[in-house]
């Protein structure tokens, strides 16, 4: 480990140049103890500092600044800072204090400190215990850079034994907390002791501000280190009833690279046991009613996920396509509905969303966070409400049916931990009437289409009125339709000729010669009518000369069906006559025959004649 | 059940008219649609296949880029370093359409991703083609052979086969332009309007933008134009029908970039341009006989006759010179194995390797086509009474697809709608029959006391006079207010309505049997609807890309595909190239974004033979061959662990073929033990030493310690072995896809083994000075 003890070298060099630079500025308070527990357990680095502050200045103070160095606050993810009331293991939060970033003069150019206001003066004399939680993103570095499939992934932590800080430090400890006990190295000062996955440093007494004493551990790290480069969350509010949310993750392993082949076989066999850094699930964790759940990428739906619901959470585990071994990338998109009423509320006039910021997947750290609030078409006044510095744009978002398009509030975030996972708010004004807009436009829609199919349809589309062609069209019309009441007409007479045969078959079968005569009676009437009404048809008929051609074959119909018409009647005449006289049926037949003939032929022809019309 | 209903429709025509059809015609698009969906809710919403993967991927460019571009793209992601020209060589109907299809959407502010377009682009379609069935037929016999047409047509298994939700390709557009411009031209030989004719040609120009197919259009109206003249049916309306067929679809197929000049120069489109001679001759001679007195006409003829045979042969005598001086005759490989079954499997392995280019098997028929084999028979006989212009067409349409079908399983998509048509006439003919005997001995029945019913057998031909007559009488009232305006459309219906009439009091069955005979055509339609949602739900609607099985503990998905082209679109650099068989070429560009070396567009023989060699050379060979070509990545697909059967090993010998036939080095029966291919301790040292093997089996005798092949049901010859030249980048799940990484070639420090691997060791301190933190 030549490595480590160089790097000491550096950096004590850095820090006790850091001391000898150090103003008196901040020494009016003084820390009288602190104990940090720095969690890494996971690849989100939590160190969390419990401090208690003393003034022994005369001026009353009412900021506290904590100081980390540029390289570890490049990876500061998290700052907050609690007023710590009470006393041993009945600790009560306070709320949580404003932290910001200040530039004080006389702190050393290589750090970065913030600023914490407390919530009232500390006095001389008195003291409180400040809980001070800083997450770090990317903190934990993969040495080696590279690893083959089978070997394990190690990595480096790195801080300082001594807490840094502009005051002066009466006694401290420090507590390193490991996912496990396999440990490669870790820097051995004095009072330092590894116990289990513990080590512990300290208790150290009465350093000066700004003392520093590097320490590193190299250890074996085989969770999931699962870092979104990219994260687009959609949160689309309808006010139908339905909170859709949809993120897009470009997810990447960001730990040690894979480098070498990637054998399935070894994948499937040993994953446990060796080359366990690999990851292939995540789990999300979903609000308890979430529905409709999909996961998807690009070239379509994912279909290894799991999800599990009960009243209070909804989990979702998803696995991604293939196992992401270190550096591997991927790409997915997953997706839910909420119930409005659970996010959705009103104040004074103004409606308001309280949903969460960040990611839903566990210990995730996400390099680029955007959050995209859709709000309904017409929504109005818009403003955010987040509890940490986010940038924030507007734009609109056209979607299904939309004329104006929705207004849409982004929020970017970089680096963002789990500990962003805060609720915020974006209060808009909204009509509810504005909800009937889209139902009504597709409704007059198409009330317009099918008017204009109506006003279509009764149109009359030619160019020219008065043109020879649409005349002649027009005269044409009319003859056929005059055509077609002829034929109506004709074809009643013949159904009437059948009722005659139907009165004489009647006649032969039960000898009733009253019905059949009265039979007789109304066919002649009706066919009196029906050649009333054809008179007038075959008069304009005649005098239309579109009609020339048409007409000879009219009247020849009208003719034939008159000679039908009167060969028929002679024939019901004479049956009716025979059956009066009782004359026997053979001698019926006999004096039928000839005009039954002519009715059979005459038939044909009209038949025929019917045809041609209908062919015109 | 539905055909009961269309059966009612037109028998309830009278008396609902329009309205009743409408709503049936939307019925039957709703059905034709939903019927589709199967695969997107028993899978997914996802494009399937291989070619609807390029097809979505060149829609994606068109959206985004715009229709320039489009027409401009040269693509350097395949055929590397080749590159395509996708702009000319694609038929772009399809895209298009579904690229149209987003816009307007778009424009209406929905917002469907291009891919949820094409993916119910096929459906959509298949609704608009099921239309146009009704009015194609609807212009043969009539309105209700329309409905039963159309309703066959919707959901008809050959053409679901091609059109479900997610296969979107050139044929679930181009079978909607096939029948659409077969309708028009009828409508044209119907009406004779020019408008019609014009129409006909863009149906066309849509037809040939979409599919290479159109060859059958413009094929088969001529012979048809050919078969009206020589059966002496030459009329105005036959010339207004194809003449503008002829100059202006010609006009506009030559625009577009794939066909160009080809519509002049091929032969394929002669057989147009010679009917279109012949049918100007005949208009003269009608012309000129119309003019002349029969003594002058005769001689005339002889004149005519005498010179114009002369001027015939030496045009004639031009042009067979001409095409005979191309090797191929002027025909493309297609047309031309088309012409000739055998020829494919001849001279071009590579239209042969393509299983949908065999013939099909008599069982496929049934699968495709199910109960319309058997009532084709019966429609072609409807058809010839009587015959007219329309039913003739149909006729000749249905024999050239039955023999087109017969060469490729592929074309029984060009049969599938004839054999609707002749269904639904078929059905249509039978119902009309069955309903109306029925009919008219329902009143008789009543009326007459059952005692008398053997005496009243004239009486009873009377009623039945009479119930036509009344019949008649209601039609007549009825249509009149619909006549004006609409005489032509209705023109048709009635005249094959009264035709029909006619003979309806011909055709008279006794009431038992036809009762009898009703039931049983509905059952027949009924087992034809079960079969179809069979067709639809199980064997037609797997997407391929995704494969499921069911296993004691349920279903079990393999998606290996989509996991192997994910991990290669999120892990390799952009600009890497992939080699593959050519089958993955699309899927590879689409879903990975990847350069191939070749895809599914096999242009250039060559450079599959290329690729195939390599495949089938020893390690460092194939390592020579594909560093030469900048690869990067080969990926084979193996289904040797799960049983997934069409995987690189089936296709191998294919690659040899194809291989040797570009590269005789490598010869087919290297790789046969006695003429069998094998894979297990018999295979030949050339097998076994080949890349393809090498790469598919590689450590898979560490998965069970026999290495037991699935596929092959033996176990593998050659079990433990090293890659040299490769290493295994990814394999997927189910170990389906499998991609090797090219090793960088050696540097040259040979005899210095031990050395370099102290330098290496070296250079890992090195590495390890450097300061992670910083």
């Amino acid at each position: 480990m030549g490595l480590g003890t160089k790097m000491k070298v550096d950096l004590c060099i850095i820090f006790v140049s850091i001391a000898l630079l150090s103003s008196p500025v901040f020494s009016d308070l003084i820390i009288s103890k602190v104990d940090r527990r720095i969690d890494l357990t996971s690849h989100i680095v939590r160190i969390t500092s419990t401090i208690k502050v003393e003034n022994e200045g005369n001026e009353p103070v009412s900021d506290f600044v904590v100081a980390f160095p540029d390289k570890q606050s490049k990876h500061l993810a998290f700052l907050s800072a609690n007023h710590n009331e009470g006393k041993g293991k009945k600790k009560s939060h306070g709320a949580s204090l404003p932290v910001k970033s200040v530039q004080s003069e006389g702190m050393p150019k290589s750090l970065t400190s913030y600023s914490i206001s407390l919530l009232k003066k500390l006095v001389k004399g008195e003291s409180l215990t400040l809980e001070v939680l800083a997450v770090f993103a990317h903190f934990l570095k993969p040495f080696p850079e590279e690893v083959s499939q089978g070997d394990f992934q190690l990595v480096v932590f790195q801080d300082s034994a001594y807490y840094l800080s502009p005051y002066a430090v009466r006694v401290q400890t420090v507590i390193v907390k490991l996912p496990d006990a396999r440990v490669e190295s870790y820097t051995k000062l004095e009072n330092s002791k590894a116990q289990g996955s513990e080590i512990k440093y300290g208790p150290y007494e009465n350093q000066s501000p700004f003392s520093y004493s590097p320490i590193v551990v190299h250890f074996e790290y085989n969770k999931p280190y699962a870092v979104a480069q990219k994260l687009v969350r959609e949160i689309e509010i309808s006010h139908w009833g339905n909170v859709q949310i949809t993120e897009h993750y470009n997810l990447v392993h960001g730990g040690a690279v894979l480098k070498g082949e990637f054998s399935r076989l070894d994948h499937q066999m040993t994953s446990h046991t060796k080359g366990a850094s690999a990851f292939s699930r995540l789990l999300a964790k979903l609000p308890p009613r979430a529905h409709s759940v999909y996961f998807r990428d690009e070239i379509g739906n994912i279909s290894t996920s799991n999800l599990r619901s009960d009243l209070k959470k909804t989990e979702l585990e998803i696995e991604p396509r293939y196992p992401l071994l270190g550096g591997w990338k991927t790409f997915f998109t997953f997706g839910y509905g909420l119930p409005l009423k659970d996010y959705l509320f009103e104040a004074e006039e103004k409606r308001f969303v309280d949903i969460s910021f960040g990611s839903p997947i566990d210990e995730l750290v996400v390099d680029e966070l955007v959050v995209k609030v859709v709000l309904p078409e017409g929504s109005s006044d818009l403003s955010v409400s987040v509890p940490f510095s986010v940038e924030q744009l507007e734009e609109t978002k056209l979607s299904h049916l939309d004329i104006s398009g929705r207004p849409v509030v982004v929020l970017r975030k970089t680096n963002a931990v789990p500990e962003h996972n805060q609720h915020f708010q974006v209060y808009y004004k909204f009509n509810c009437l504005s909800l009937l807009r889209e139902p009504l436009m597709l409704i007059s829609g198409f009330f317009f289409l099918f008017v204009a199919c109506i006003a279509y349809s009764h149109a009359d589309f030619s160019i020219s009125k008065s043109s020879a062609s649409y005349l002649a069209k027009l005269q044409w019309d009319e003859v056929l339709s005059i055509i077609q009441q002829l034929e109506n007409i004709i074809n009643r007479c013949l159904t009437i000729h059948e009722k005659l045969e139907a009165s004489l078959s009647e006649l032969s079968r039960t000898g009733n010669v009253q019905a059949c005569k009265a039979a007789r009676k109304a066919a002649d009437s009706l066919l009196k009518e029906l050649s009333k009404e054809l008179k007038p048809l075959l008069t304009t008929l005649q005098s239309s000369p579109q009609a020339a051609q048409i007409f000879p074959k009219v009247e020849e119909l009208v003719a034939k069906e008159r000679e039908l018409q009167e060969r028929l009647i002679t024939k019901h005449s004479i049956v009716v006559d025979c059956y009066e006289k009782k004359v026997s049926g053979r001698e019926i037949e006999n004096r039928v025959a000839p005009h039954q003939q002519k009715i059979t032929a005459l038939k044909h022809e009209v038949d025929d004649l019917l045809e041609y019309m209908d062919e015109i | 059940m539905a055909e009961t209903e269309t059966a009612n429709g037109s028998s309830l025509r009278n008396a609902f008219g329009n309205v009743l059809a409408v709503f049936i015609l939307i019925l039957i698009g709703v059905l034709a649609f939903s019927i589709r969906l199967f695969s997107v809710i028993k899978y997914e919403s996802v494009i399937h296949e291989f070619d609807p993967y390029f097809n979505y991927r060149v829609t994606q460019f068109l959206t985004k880029n715009g229709i320039y571009d489009f027409w401009n793209w040269f693509d350097d992601r395949t055929w590397y370093p080749l590159g395509r020209v996708i702009g000319g060589t694609v038929y772009p109907g399809l895209t298009l359409t579904a690229g149209t299809m987003w816009w307007l959407l778009h424009s209406v502010n929905i917002p469907l991703s291009v891919e949820t377009v094409c993916v119910f682009t096929a459906p959509v379609f298949s609704a608009f083609a099921s239309w146009a069935t009704y009015l194609l037929t609807k212009e043969v016999k009539g309105p209700g052979a329309g409905l039963t047409a159309a309703l066959l047509l919707g959901m008809v298994p050959s053409y679901i086969s091609r059109s479900v939700a997610g296969s979107y390709d050139n044929e679930a557009v181009a079978i909607f332009a096939l029948i659409y411009t077969f309708y028009l031209y009828i409508k044209t030989l119907n009406t004779g309007s020019l408008f019609y004719a014009t129409l006909n040609a863009i149906a066309y120009f849509y037809m040939v933008c979409s599919w290479g197919g159109y060859t059958f259009i413009i094929n088969l109206i001529p012979m048809h134009v050919l078969l009206c003249i020589v059966t002496g049916r030459y009329s105005h309306r036959l010339y207004i029908a194809y003449a503008p067929l002829v100059v202006l679809g010609t006009l506009l197929a030559a625009l577009v970039p794939v066909v160009g000049f080809n519509a002049v120069l091929t032969s394929e489109h002669f057989a147009s341009f010679l009917v279109f001679i012949i049918l100007h001759v005949v208009a003269l001679v009608y012309y000129i006989k119309g003019i002349l007195s029969p003594q002058m006409f005769k001689v005339a003829v002889t004149l005519v006759v005498t010179g114009g045979l002369a001027v015939c042969f030496a045009v004639a005598a031009v042009l067979v010179a001409l095409v005979a001086s191309s090797p191929t005759m002027g025909w493309s490989g297609r047309s031309l194995s088309l012409l000739d079954p055998t020829y494919a499997s001849k001279y071009i392995p590579i239209i042969a390797s393509v299983s949908e280019h065999q013939p099909p098997t008599w069982p496929s028929y049934f699968m495709d086509i199910n109960v319309l084999a058997f009532l084709v028979p019966a429609g072609i006989i409807a058809c010839f009474s009587p015959l007219s212009d329309a039913s003739s067409f149909v006729v000749l349409y249905i024999v050239m697809s039955v023999y087109f079908s017969g060469v490729m399983v592929r074309l029984m998509l060009v049969l599938a709608p004839a054999a609707c048509i002749m269904s639904g006439i078929a059905l249509s003919e039978a119902f009309d029959i069955f309903t109306r005997s029925i009919k008219f001995q329902l009143p008789s029945l009543t009326e007459t006391s059952p005692d008398e019913a053997g005496e009243s057998s004239s009486g009873n031909a009377e009623i039945q006079n009479n119930v036509t007559k009344t019949d008649k009488n209601e039609d007549a009232q009825k249509e009149r207010p619909l006549k004006k305006g609409k005489k032509k459309e209705k023109e048709a219906s009635a005249k094959v309505s009264l035709k029909s009439r006619i003979e309806k009091r011909l055709l008279v069955l006794p009431f038992e049997a036809s009762l009898i005979a009703l039931f049983l055509t509905v059952l027949l339609g009924g087992f034809y609807v079960v079969h179809c949602v069979w067709a639809a739900a199980e064997a037609y609607s797997a997407p391929s890309i995704v494969l499921t099985s069911h296993t004691h503990d349920g279903l079990h998905v393999f998606d290996d595909f989509r996991e192997a082209y994910a991990w290669l679109s999120h892990n390799t650099e952009v600009d890497d190239k992939v080699a593959s068989w050519w089958d993955y070429g699309y899927q590879t560009t689409a879903m990975a974004n990847r350069t191939v070396i070749v895809d599914n567009n096999t242009w250039n023989n060559t450079h599959i033979a290329t690729v195939g060699t390599a495949m089938s050379s020893p390690e460092k060979a194939a390592w020579e061959i594909y560093n030469s070509l900048d690869v990067k990545y080969v990926l084979v697909v193996f289904g040797g662990l799960v049983g997934y059967p069409s995987d690189d090993i089936n296709k191998f010998l294919w690659m040899v073929r194809i291989g040797g036939g570009e590269f005789p080095h490598i010869k087919e029966p290297d790789y046969l033990r006695d003429g069998q291919y094998r894979i297990d301790s018999q295979a030949t040292p050339t097998m076994l030493n080949s890349l393809m093997y090498k790469l598919s089996y590689y450590r898979f005798v560490e998965t069970d310690g026999k290495a037991y092949d699935r596929v092959r049901r033996t176990e593998i010859g050659k079990k433990h072995f090293k890659l040299t030249h490769f290493e295994e980048a990814f394999t997927s799940h189910h170990w389906m896809v499998r991609i090797y990484k090219l090793k960088a070639p050696k540097n040259r420090l040979r005899g210095k083994i031990k050395k370099s691997k102290s330098k290496t060791s070296s250079k890992r301190s090195s590495t390890a000075k450097r300061n992670p933190w910083q």
